[in-house]
């Protein structure tokens, strides 16, 4: 079993068409999650709204490593791996602003949205309660035998959850095909890794139960992507899980009301400046010749019209009918 | 045309702010991300960052002003090409509806909540809840056919086994149930049938297992959870209620989370306080759940199947000191009792017992020593305690005048108090005594037999009771 720390920075290769729609997909969830921001600001989402910008790289990649049927579970910081799953932008931002167009017809909200279509699984409010849930339709994959991996993502903050452990316990017990993704943004809500974890290196939490763990840039789409299609064909050839923690950062403070006081504003300038997931693309494309600053900015015009169109959207949607109140608890029995 | 810049709010409650501190200047060119400004409430300063591009055109909002509105324009920003000429007048304040309704109270704890003035057309009626469900009627039982004489843990087995040749989907797992035949041998020889793929042995770990069995009927398949008892589901009860119950509301009908946790509950014989708990009405008080309390083997068994096929998650509350109990299961293919059903055990005229699991065999006891005194009791087996039927209930009251709700879990907020709230507000004029209630003593279960015995309800303490509503 290898537990490897994240490499030196090495050039991985790529393509043009790869990598302008990696930069798109991280774009995309970057200026929704702006707009959402936006949004709450002026009062129209409501509630917790936990903004995934700085991570973008994190969902991209492993998206895009992963196959059709492959499925994603997540915590409450969920819009990015909506929108990554293919969830269209008008359904989830219309959930913000809890209206009949969103994906939960206005009923679970930022934190709660589904999609069985692009497999998505949530959206969870309890923090590491997805990781079960994760291993859980990682075990219907291999009892139905649909060849499909099931992704688990959750926080630096839910790693040192209980449950987390008895997961991984039986994941590798039965070798379940799932691939456990550890966004270490590096603050859960206001405590940093090092306050609240004994073992800082959250890759090593599988070694008492056999199970492989990596370190990766999670600040680079290509490094994730690579090691998402390595853990993935791990768990699907039958190995059982493994372990990737995405060293990543947020931005954007825990919620939209956390005044970010836990670090200092240098802190994070110098992430966004220096290690930003995007603009590392962004050079990348331009440096191979693959994009301009005139195609770029098309670019750009065309995500924030997708995006101010989800925005109108979730103000125009009308409010879910008052009978809605009663409906969806629980199913009608098949006679 | 330029772009807007408004106060933004920190939280859904706040309604103004003071702008504290500009961060940029007139000319300056601003990215996508940069801070412009700092506000500040009573509760938080915060940050505001710019989500446009562009050079800033013009400063609405001096540094340091108070009661800044929010949605008040505080910046222009020039797109690119334009100049000061191209400032457009500032839209007029946009502040959300939200923030508008506060005059008729606002959502802060105490308060009487944001009045929805769209809802006042709704012909929802707001008292009476969920549209009543018509829960089919047992199955008729021929008269010729043959019955069984079956133990409660065999019924439970057997619908378990027969449900998994019907249904590929349907696994089984829990601690010990497989090798070990299952800790009070429920599961016994299913692992000899089924095998290991679907008769799984878990580590001790209910948390996460109650999780993946979640997960796992979420991914398609119909997962029995067995806990080896309802006790230690507690390290599982956030799957229960938070994963499993709630999630079908929450995505607006698509998850589905077809689910049967199932084993003992309540108490067992001398195991002590952790051991000994009854669950029924922790579990009753959640929506998006059905909770199933069989007493006999012909509904335990009729009661599983049902659960199994169920497209919704069942809590099965199964008793321990009923396991070894036999009683008579008709021999029939598919017998399915309904969920959501009571029986009546015994008809009277004069007083009406309503219990559940082990509390009918008591409430039974009690009838027949009712009877000998004159007085004819009906009892009424609730067998569902989530949906639960008040129809059968009420009709049996207006019928009786007199009631009598035996648990064997505690009387606080329990289903006893549950149900005498239900008569009180809708037969209140049919009664002629108050309610009455039986349950445990208000005390962690003692060890000690004599104590076991004064905190525990039993048949003494229903016929007491009934002797009380009846005045005699």
């Amino acid at each position: 079993m290898a537990t490897k720390k994240a490499s030196a920075k090495k050039q991985l290769k790529t393509s043009k068409s790869e990598l302008l729609q990696l930069y798109r997909d991280m774009l995309l969830i970057r200026r929704f999650e702006e707009k959402a921001g936006q949004l709450y600001g002026m009062g129209l989402i409501a509630g917790f709204c936990h903004l995934y910008i700085g991570q973008e790289a994190v969902v991209v990649g492993m998206r895009a490593a992963m196959k059709d049927g492959d499925q994603m579970i997540t915590g409450y910081r969920d819009h990015g791996h909506m929108l990554a799953c293919g969830m269209e932008a008008r359904g989830v931002m219309a959930e913000l602003t809890g209206r009949e167009g969103g994906y939960s017809r206005g009923k679970g909200g930022s934190m709660h949205m589904f999609s069985t279509d692009k497999k998505f699984y949530g959206g969870h409010g309890i923090v590491g309660a997805q990781v079960p849930l994760g291993a859980g339709l990682g075990f219907a994959n291999k009892y139905l035998e649909n060849g499909a991996v099931s992704t688990a993502y959750f926080g630096d903050g839910a790693a040192n959850q209980g449950q987390v452990y008895e997961t991984f316990n039986m994941a590798e017990l039965w070798d379940l095909p799932v691939v456990f993704v550890i966004e270490n943004n590096q603050y859960a809500m206001g405590t940093s890794v090092a306050r609240a974890s004994a073992q800082t290196e959250l890759y090593k939490r599988g070694i008492s139960f056999g199970i492989e763990g990596h370190q990766i840039d999670g600040m680079d789409v290509l490094a994730v992507k690579e090691a998402g299609a390595t853990a993935l064909k791990h768990a699907r050839d039958g190995n059982g899980p493994m372990i990737l923690e995405m060293k990543t950062y947020r931005y954007r403070g825990h919620s939209m009301s956390d005044p970010a006081k836990y670090r200092t504003r240098d802190e994070v300038n110098e992430v966004r400046h220096d290690r930003d997931p995007l603009d590392a693309v962004k050079a990348r494309l331009e440096k191979e010749g693959w994009a301009d600053t005139d195609s770029l900015k098309a670019m750009d015009k065309e995500i924030k019209a997708i995006v101010a169109d989800s925005a109108e959207f979730a103000q125009t949607s009308p409010e879910p009918d008052p009978s809605e109140l009663w409906t969806d608890v629980l199913l009608p029995v098949e006679a | 045309m330029s772009i807007d810049i408004q106060m933004p709010a920190l939280s859904p409650t706040m309604e103004e702010g003071t702008l504290s501190k500009w961060l940029v200047k007139v000319g300056d060119t601003i990215s996508s991300g940069d801070i412009l400004a700092e506000i500040e409430t009573d509760k938080a300063t915060m940050e505001v960052e710019s989500i446009d591009e562009g050079v800033v055109g013009k400063i609405l909002i001096e540094e340091g002003a108070q009661n800044v509105k929010v949605g008040e324009v505080i910046l222009q920003l020039l797109e690119d090409g334009e100049t000061e000429a191209d400032l457009g007048t500032p839209a007029a304040s946009s502040a959300p509806e939200a923030s508008s309704q506060s005059e008729d109270g606002s959502d802060n704890p105490g308060t009487t909540g944001i009045r929805h003035p769209e809802n006042d057309d709704a012909d929802t009626d707001k008292t009476s809840g969920m549209p009543q469900v018509k829960v089919a009627n047992d199955p008729d039982i021929p008269t010729n056919i043959k019955m069984v004489e079956t133990t409660v843990r065999d019924a439970l087995r057997d619908a378990m086994a027969e449900e998994m040749r019907r249904d590929e989907k349907v696994f089984v797992m829990g601690e010990e149930v497989a090798q070990y035949q299952g800790a009070y041998k429920v599961t016994r020889e299913l692992l000899q049938e089924f095998g290991d793929k679907r008769v799984v042995d878990t580590p001790i770990t209910e948390h996460g297992f109650a999780g993946i069995g979640v997960g796992a009927a979420m991914g398609g398949l119909r997962p029995i959870v067995e806990f080896m008892t309802w006790n230690f589901a507690m390290q599982a009860i956030d799957h229960i209620i938070n994963s499993a119950a709630k999630t079908l509301y929450m995505s607006g009908g698509q998850m589905r989370c077809p689910i049967v946790f199932r084993g003992p509950n309540g108490a067992a014989s001398r195991v002590g306080a952790q051991h000994s708990h009854d669950y029924s009405s922790w579990y009753a008080n959640v929506p998006g759940l059905k909770v199933v309390a069989p007493y006999d083997s012909a509904d335990a068994k009729g009661l599983l199947k049902a659960a199994i096929r169920d497209p919704n998650p069942v809590v099965f509350l199964e008793h321990e000191l009923m396991y070894g109990n036999t009683f008579d299961v008709p021999d029939m293919d598919d017998f399915l009792i309904p969920i959501g059903k009571a029986k009546v055990r015994r008809e009277g005229a004069d007083v009406t017992i309503v219990a559940h699991s082990r509390m009918v065999g008591f409430s039974l006891e009690a009838a027949e020593r009712l009877a000998q005194d004159g007085i004819d009791a009906e009892v009424i087996d609730l067998r569902t305690i989530r949906p639960l039927d008040t129809e059968t209930v009420l009709k049996s009251v207006r019928k009786t005048n007199r009631i009598v709700c035996a648990e064997e879990g505690w009387g606080q907020s329990g289903i006893g108090a549950e149900i005498s709230a239900v008569v009180t507000s809708q037969a209140f004029d049919y009664l002629d005594a108050p309610p009455a209630r039986v349950h445990q003593k208000d005390v962690p279960l003692p060890y000690a037999a004599n104590l076991e015995a004064l905190s525990l309800p039993n048949a003494d303490d229903v016929y007491e009771a009934a002797k009380k509503v009846c005045y005699k």
